[in-house]
């Protein structure tokens, strides 16, 4: 049944007069002049005005249109999208933790404030690292935070460090931090593996380095075991290293970025340990970094003296606030709830089934479509399209594309760029071997259709290709009135 | 265009050198490999150029990559009709679709970049 009913724009359903409430007449009295008189609107706004049925069809029916983990296998490389239970949405809205004011006194949220202390402390262990600031509101924030830290010792120390290196494989927020925290971003290359090609990094690294950034397990789904080697390249040179920590759903309870070299790090709470993400938002991005970085965290941070928590923001070293209040509170706090029922031992079970869950996946894909990077992956892997592409005008784009008519969410696409036509999957643990034999069989039926027919995918869907250079270059961003 | 005449860099770029005037473009492959254009942000004119530094981006829906000069020197001209609609670059990279012209150092060779021969074979063995 199609539920396409009520779902035009709220403006075009709008009929004159038409009301979902009634509201009472004001009982404060209306004094005049409130207001200056520029800052009053000669006539109200052109609010829609709706019925009541009109607006919950045109909101559910929207909904319904939403794909989503809850909804469909969503196997969205880079992206961690594991199931996110549902009894956190019940300990998040509890009234103790939902009705908090950010203004109260620490006295009067002893909870909220030792939750976040214990998270705090969480993830300073699961890190292998000191000190933690939960402020940052997700992965990109963090990476930019802990950049600012490490630009505040540098300066702290004296030291005129200018320049930030960063593995060609790397998410593109990692040079945006870079230039963003105001040092010049230098890209390393890759070698044939897909690993740091050392030689590359010696001949660019220097006493200008401030910061190696680094994302172990890697882009390409791969363990960079060369990590303890780089580590004291960096460290022999008084830089740092930082670890992009988006793939910490391969290595939770395993290993720990500072037991091989790491510096600093940023978690996103969101994925690893699920907060409801995708479609922007929101995230949670806390850094962990070593003791004698955590004098330049982010004010506040929550203290405990054995009898009561607080909020310390008596620093005089920080970098200042990154985030208003404390960060996305909501979000750490399902991540506490995952972290707190799942246990030690239940986090690196979590890692073994994701990247069991990967190389399964894995076996089955790479006679499907090529595989360039190795036979063995930990959470995720890269597969390419690129002689599907030579041999057939099949693209990555294509086969993401098709899939939706399959019910499955697209892969990442073209993303690492070191990868031809990259397709990057990652299942996550949270899915079952029946789940990952029916992507696999759907996307062995994909790559069997004729190029023209995957040029036109998805053929099931309300929108098929939307217009990305348009969209790109002329984006429509709000309502302009009636057509025409 | 007799791509002959032509010199190319590992990062895709095109050169070709008349006199003491460089222009530089991007391949075909460098297209094909963006797919859709969205921006190009190129130099101003009398702006200097470095060989092997970025002279500015080009922004496709996939990704942002910069773009590099071959020789230094400095701006003498600037395709600006790109800056307002980049399909030049798509449809015709080695003709319309030119991006800058500089005004090479004195001395300043190509013979480092690729002819058109070597640059196929290091596409068709991976990019």
């Amino acid at each position: 049944m199609p539920s396409n009913q009520s779902t035009d724009l709220l403006f075009e359903l709008s009929q004159p007069e038409r009301r979902c409430h009634l509201l009472p007449e004001s009982d404060v009295p209306v004094k005049d002049k409130l207001l200056p008189a520029g800052a009053v609107a000669d006539a109200p706004p052109p609010l829609p005005e709706v019925g009541e049925i009109d607006l919950i069809r045109h909101f559910v029916n929207l909904s319904a249109r939403n794909m989503s983990i809850d909804t469909n296998f969503y196997p969205l490389g880079s992206c961690t999208m594991k199931y996110n239970p549902k009894r956190h949405e019940r300990m998040a809205a509890l009234g103790g933790m939902a009705n908090l004011h950010p203004l109260q006194s620490d006295a009067s949220c002893q909870g909220m404030l030792r939750m976040l202390f214990e998270m705090q402390t969480i993830l300073a262990e699961i890190a292998g690292l000191d000190a933690v600031s939960l402020q940052p509101a997700a992965g990109a924030q963090g990476e930019l935070t802990a950049l600012l830290v490490a630009a505040a010792s540098f300066r702290d120390k004296g030291e005129k460090r200018t320049r930030v290196l960063i593995p060609d494989s790397a998410h593109g927020t990692n040079p945006a931090s870079a230039a963003i925290a105001g040092f010049d971003a230098v890209t390393v290359k890759s070698n044939a593996r897909g690993f740091v090609d050392l030689d590359d990094l010696k001949a660019k690294l220097d006493e200008r380095t401030a910061v190696f950034m680094i994302t172990n397990p890697n882009t390409l789904g791969l363990f960079d075991a060369q990590i303890t080697d780089i580590t004291r390249m960096l460290h022999d040179k008084g830089g740092l290293v930082y670890l992009d920590g988006a793939n910490m759903n391969a290595i939770l309870g395993i290993t720990r970025p500072g037991d091989f070299g790491a510096d600093m790090m940023h978690y996103n709470v969101h994925k690893t340990f699920t907060g409801p993400h995708g479609a922007g938002g929101p995230g949670s991005g806390p850094i962990a970094v070593r003791s004698f970085l955590a004098p330049f965290l982010p004010a506040p941070v929550v203290t405990h003296d054995g009898n009561s928590y607080r909020l310390d923001y008596d620093r005089p070293k920080t970098i200042g606030r990154v985030r208003s209040f404390f960060g996305n509170v909501g979000i750490l706090l399902r991540g506490y709830c995952y972290i707190r029922t799942l246990g030690a031992r239940g986090l690196r079970e979590v890692s073994e089934i994701a990247v069991l869950n990967a190389n399964y996946l894995l076996a089955l894909v790479k006679n499907i479509c090529e595989v360039p990077h190795g036979d063995r992956c930990m959470h995720e892997f890269v597969a390419s399209a690129r002689t599907l592409k030579r041999t057939r005008k099949i693209s990555a784009m294509d086969i993401g594309k098709r899939l939706l008519d399959f019910g499955y969410h697209a892969p990442t696409v073209y993303f690492p760029l070191v990868v031809p036509e990259a397709i990057m999957v990652e299942p996550t643990e949270t899915e079952s071997k029946e789940t990952l034999d029916a992507f696999a069989r759907a996307l062995q039926g994909i790559v069997g259709e004729e190029a023209d027919f995957l040029h036109n995918a998805p053929h099931t869907l309300g929108i098929s290709r939307p217009d990305d250079v348009k969209a790109a270059k002329e984006p429509v961003l709000r309502w302009k009135g009636p057509k025409g | 265009m007799d791509l002959k005449k032509l010199r190319f860099a590992p990062t895709h770029e095109w050169a070709l050198m008349e006199g003491d005037t460089c222009t530089v473009g991007i391949t075909q492959f460098a297209v094909e490999q963006l797919t859709d254009v969205v921006y190009i942000e190129l130099p101003d004119v009398g702006d200097n150029v470095f060989a092997g530094d970025s002279f500015g981006e080009i922004e496709s829906v996939k990704a942002v990559s910069d773009l590099y000069s071959p020789v230094n020197g400095e701006v003498i001209a600037i395709n600006t009709a790109l800056v307002n609609d980049p399909t030049p670059v798509s449809k015709d990279p080695y003709g319309k679709g030119w991006m800058i012209k500089i005004k090479a150092e004195p001395g300043s060779k190509l013979d480092k970049m690729m002819t058109q021969e070597q640059y196929e074979k290091q596409i068709s063995s991976g990019g």
